[in-house]
């Protein structure tokens, strides 16, 4: 192969004598697609950031770029160097326009006058180039994720950079901005491009990867080729263990059936949500697919009174309730999971304490109103025993702790309600390998104790793997149910297919 | 879940992590909670010298206390607001009206023993005005409260119909001026100051030892998030400014008990400042969510005691209001250095 546009020989990092980088090397070529995996806290930002210039290694190591040693300091120091960065949190102003937003920070001015023309044409040919199909001048904010996506892109293009660095670039876009994306990316391999590509996603590394590098605790753990790609052989390296039945699946999914715990019955919001009906049994476990924006997220709204619903009707347990807030479908026995547990679930700046036993100070508190102290902590080192919650005690903030044991603090939380009926929405988004595995036997133990579970997931993989049913969803309505049998397992082109609605072309 | 070797030892690494992050958060609490009672403490120390020792005298002492009681019994009421991210400026307003109503019923022979629950209630009602506007219309605080601070100030006028009313013979006069006595002509607190620390005493039982309390950091920290687990967050709302107007109607009681009387216009001109301030030296973070309410206490004590020394050693009233300004500007300023600190990532 030719010459490598970037190495690393022997870079560490250690912050206060704790070791987040160990001697790592790392060699990427020009023209390939490097993909970099490993769990939460395996060191992948703290590598991105010393890329980017935003740490600077320890003395000792070697950073080359086209065989030339470099020191890259300071935020623009990653840029000169010719390294652009696209953060799974875009990075743009989106109350400036797209040209703007490229030329953020290296603005054309005539006599202290802004050029936007300038600029404008300026970012023609790049955005050409790319295949968008907006106008430089259009504003940020009118654009979908996967635009934004896109002006990241010209924006690293637009900088001469030779190497592109881009984490987790999926997780906010559509199935079809994905696809285009990975079109995208395969062009700009082909244009002599170096791009690292970070993911915690094996379908993409499977689509995309050249080669594939693990790092764990901070090594390097091994490099493998395109044709060793395989999923047992990175998640070994990446939990430095096997992870025998990595989605767990024990519970009998014929033992509750008949026994229907959750039925909504022509839901509608008016807007995305278009008269869905669906039924969960005990003990079952039923996936809610389709792509995103199909209206998954906003059922789920509706059915827990989150957002008004203009019609239809819930039955729990085959009797009709009426619910209009999640605090009444908790205490029907409804539990909800967002999907996004910063924003929408957790208190970071609270304790664990708190967070898990917010739902149910009501239920506990002497006379209604006074606190009880002792009942809470039991509550919430129990459920730390009952999850594998692993923090140094319950008083510890919840934003102190990683991504798999927030989600499973605030599934805590709904727990400690002791639903009938659970939805979770992505329930292992941002959680790392090892976190997942635990949540699907937790999920599974769950089934076995005769909850009814509602997944909603875009990781088809994941439903496959733990669902008994599959409820597809497409553009507001229910597309079509595909059950587990015996004979015939669940299958992701049929989901696909579904999702899609090129199964109406099929027949 | 079987534990393999490797994995008990990855829990017991993280658990150590996890209990250095506890220990490290424990002291990083106890600065926050702490922070500004060194800064009392120099200060206090600092006006003694200053004013040839006559800051540490019982006198003095005590003329503090009774100073720092109204503004502290407001700052309470704000640390609530503030907890749910809001702000409460209608504070000032609603003590002078509270005054006046109060003041007014207690002139009338057969009702007037009945002027102090009247003039507490008068507070509670604007509050409860002002937090179901917002918990209700999902009106932004800051517009609300600075629409009452005007309205309400003309009420109070209107209640006396401008002018000044006095009563000198007004019903439980001691609150105002009194003192208890714990030691016989040694040692008396005056009953004001009494007053501010039952009601520290009772904002904090309600912060921290029921399920409403734990609800107004909830909100404060993630009210989407608060709403989705169940909590009722318009109540909370309306209680919190329901709360602040209670305190501000008893403090323009404690006021109106002081002074004999009370003045529509001038009575508690620009209070609100000072509770603020108050608040966020107390470490209560302006986002919401984060505070305490001895932080307050503290907090509000600083500002008599900046107040109390600036006049022990002369400091002339306009160098006061640049001094006091610029208090307030630090206090923010150490504000955003705590946030950083914080988990808030």
């Amino acid at each position: 192969m030719n010459d490598p546009i970037l190495e690393m020989r022997g870079v560490s990092k250690s912050f206060f004598g704790i070791k987040a980088l160990r001697a790592v090397d790392l060699t990427v070529y020009a023209g390939e697609i490097h993909a970099l995996m490993g769990e939460n806290g395996a060191g992948k930002s703290t590598l991105m950031k010393i890329l980017s210039g935003a740490y600077r290694p320890d003395p000792g190591g070697e950073i080359r770029i086209e065989g030339r040693p470099v020191r890259i300091e300071g935020p623009l120091g990653g840029r000169a160097a010719g390294i652009s960065i696209i953060y799974q949190e875009l990075s743009l102003a989106p109350n400036l326009s797209v040209a703007e937003n490229i030329y953020l920070g290296r603005e054309i001015s005539r006599s202290g006058m802004l050029a936007r023309g300038a600029m404008r044409e300026g970012v023609g040919p790049i955005l050409e180039r790319l295949g968008a199909d907006f106008l430089p001048s259009t504003l940020v904010a009118h654009l979908s994720m996967g635009q934004r996506q896109l002006v990241e892109i010209a924006r690293a293009l637009h900088a001469r950079s030779k190497i592109l660095i881009m984490d987790e670039p999926t997780t906010a876009l559509t199935a079809h901005e994905s696809e285009r994306l990975f079109a995208l990316i395969r062009q700009l391999r082909a244009e002599g491009l170096a791009i690292i590509y970070i993911s915690h996603r094996m379908d993409e590394v499977y689509a995309l990867g050249d080669r594939v590098t693990v790092l764990r605790d901070g090594r390097l753990v091994g490099s493998l080729d395109r044709q060793d790609i395989r999923a047992d052989t990175i998640v070994r390296l990446m939990v430095g263990r096997d992870v025998s039945s990595f989605y767990k699946k024990d519970h009998d999914p014929e033992a509750g059936r008949g026994h229907p715990v959750l039925a909504a019955i022509d839901m509608a919001d008016g807007q995305r949500v278009k008269g869905c009906s669906l039924t969960v049994h005990a003990g079952e476990v039923v996936g809610l697919a389709g792509l995103i924006g199909a209206g998954r997220t906003e059922l789920a709204h509706l059915i827990i009174g989150a957002s008004p619903k203009t019609s239809g009707r819930l039955e729990l347990e085959g009797r009709p309730v009426e619910i209009g807030t999640p605090g009444e479908a908790l205490d029907a026995g409804i539990a909800y999971l967002t999907e996004d547990r910063k924003a929408l679930g957790l208190f970071l700046d609270m304790s664990c304490l708190d967070n898990i036993n917010l739902a149910v100070l009501g239920r506990d508190a002497r006379f209604g109103y006074i606190l009880d102290r002792d009942k809470a902590r039991d509550r919430a080192s129990k459920a730390f025993a009952a999850l594998g919650i692993r923090a140094g005690n319950v008083g510890v903030t919840a934003g102190a702790l990683s991504g798999g044991n927030q989600q499973k603090v605030l599934l805590s939380r709904l727990l400690a309600t002791t639903p009938k009926a659970l939805i979770l929405d992505e329930p292992t988004r941002g959680v790392d390998v090892g976190a997942k595995s635990e949540i699907y036997s937790i999920i599974d133990n769950l089934a076995k104790s005769g909850t009814a579970i509602l997944v909603i997931s875009s990781d088809l993989p994941e439903i496959i793997g733990i669902c008994d049913r599959v409820i597809v969803m497409r553009a507001g309505h229910i597309a079509g149910e595909i059950r587990r049998e015996a004979t015939a397992p669940l299958n992701q082109e049929d989901i696909m297919a579904l999702a899609t609605g090129t199964e109406q072309l099929d027949a | 879940m079987h534990d393999s070797p490797l994995k008990v030892e990855a829990a017991t690494a993280a658990g150590l992590a996890a209990v250095q992050e506890t220990k490290r958060q424990r002291i990083r609490l106890l600065i926050r909670a702490a922070g500004m009672l060194p800064v009392l403490l120099i200060l206090c120390v600092g006006f003694h010298f200053l004013s040839d020792g006559r800051f540490f005298t019982g006198q003095n002492l005590g003329i503090v206390l009774q100073q720092a009681a109204v503004n502290t019994v407001l700052a309470a009421g704000m640390t609530f607001v503030i907890l749910t991210g809001g702000i409460d400026l209608s504070v000032g307003s609603i003590l002078a009206a509270s005054a006046m109503a109060g003041l007014t019923l207690s002139k009338l022979p057969e009702l007037g023993a009945l002027w102090l629950p009247a003039a507490v209630l008068t507070g509670l009602g604007f509050g409860v005005i002002n937090g179901a506007l917002i918990a209700l219309l999902r009106l932004p605080p800051f517009i609300v409260t600075l629409g009452s601070l005007t309205a309400v100030r003309g009420l109070a006028r209107l209640l006396g119909a401008d002018t000044t009313v006095f009563n000198p013979s007004i019903p439980y006069a001691f609150i105002g001026n009194g003192s208890l006595t714990l030691i016989p002509g040694v040692a008396s607190i005056p009953w004001l100051s009494v007053i501010a620390l039952l009601v520290i005493l009772v904002s904090w039982l309600v912060l921290r030892r029921t399920v409403l309390g734990v609800h107004i950091y909830a909100v404060g920290g993630n009210e989407s998030a608060a709403r989705l687990a169940g909590i009722k967050v318009w109540a909370v709302l309306i209680f919190v400014y329901g709360v602040s107007g209670l305190f501000a109607g008893l403090g323009g009681a404690m006021q109106a008990a002081r002074l004999y009387a009370a003045n529509g216009l001038q009575l508690g001109q620009s209070y609100e400042l000072d509770a603020i301030t108050a608040v966020i030296l107390g470490g209560t973070s302006f986002v919401g969510g984060i505070g305490s309410i001895w932080g307050t206490l503290v907090g509000a004590l600083i500002i008599a005691v900046l107040s109390n020394g600036l006049i022990l050693i002369g400091v002339s009233d306009i160098w006061q209001y640049v001094i006091k300004g610029l208090v307030i500007i630090g206090a923010v300023a150490l504000d955003r250095y705590r946030l950083q600190g914080s988990a808030r990532t």
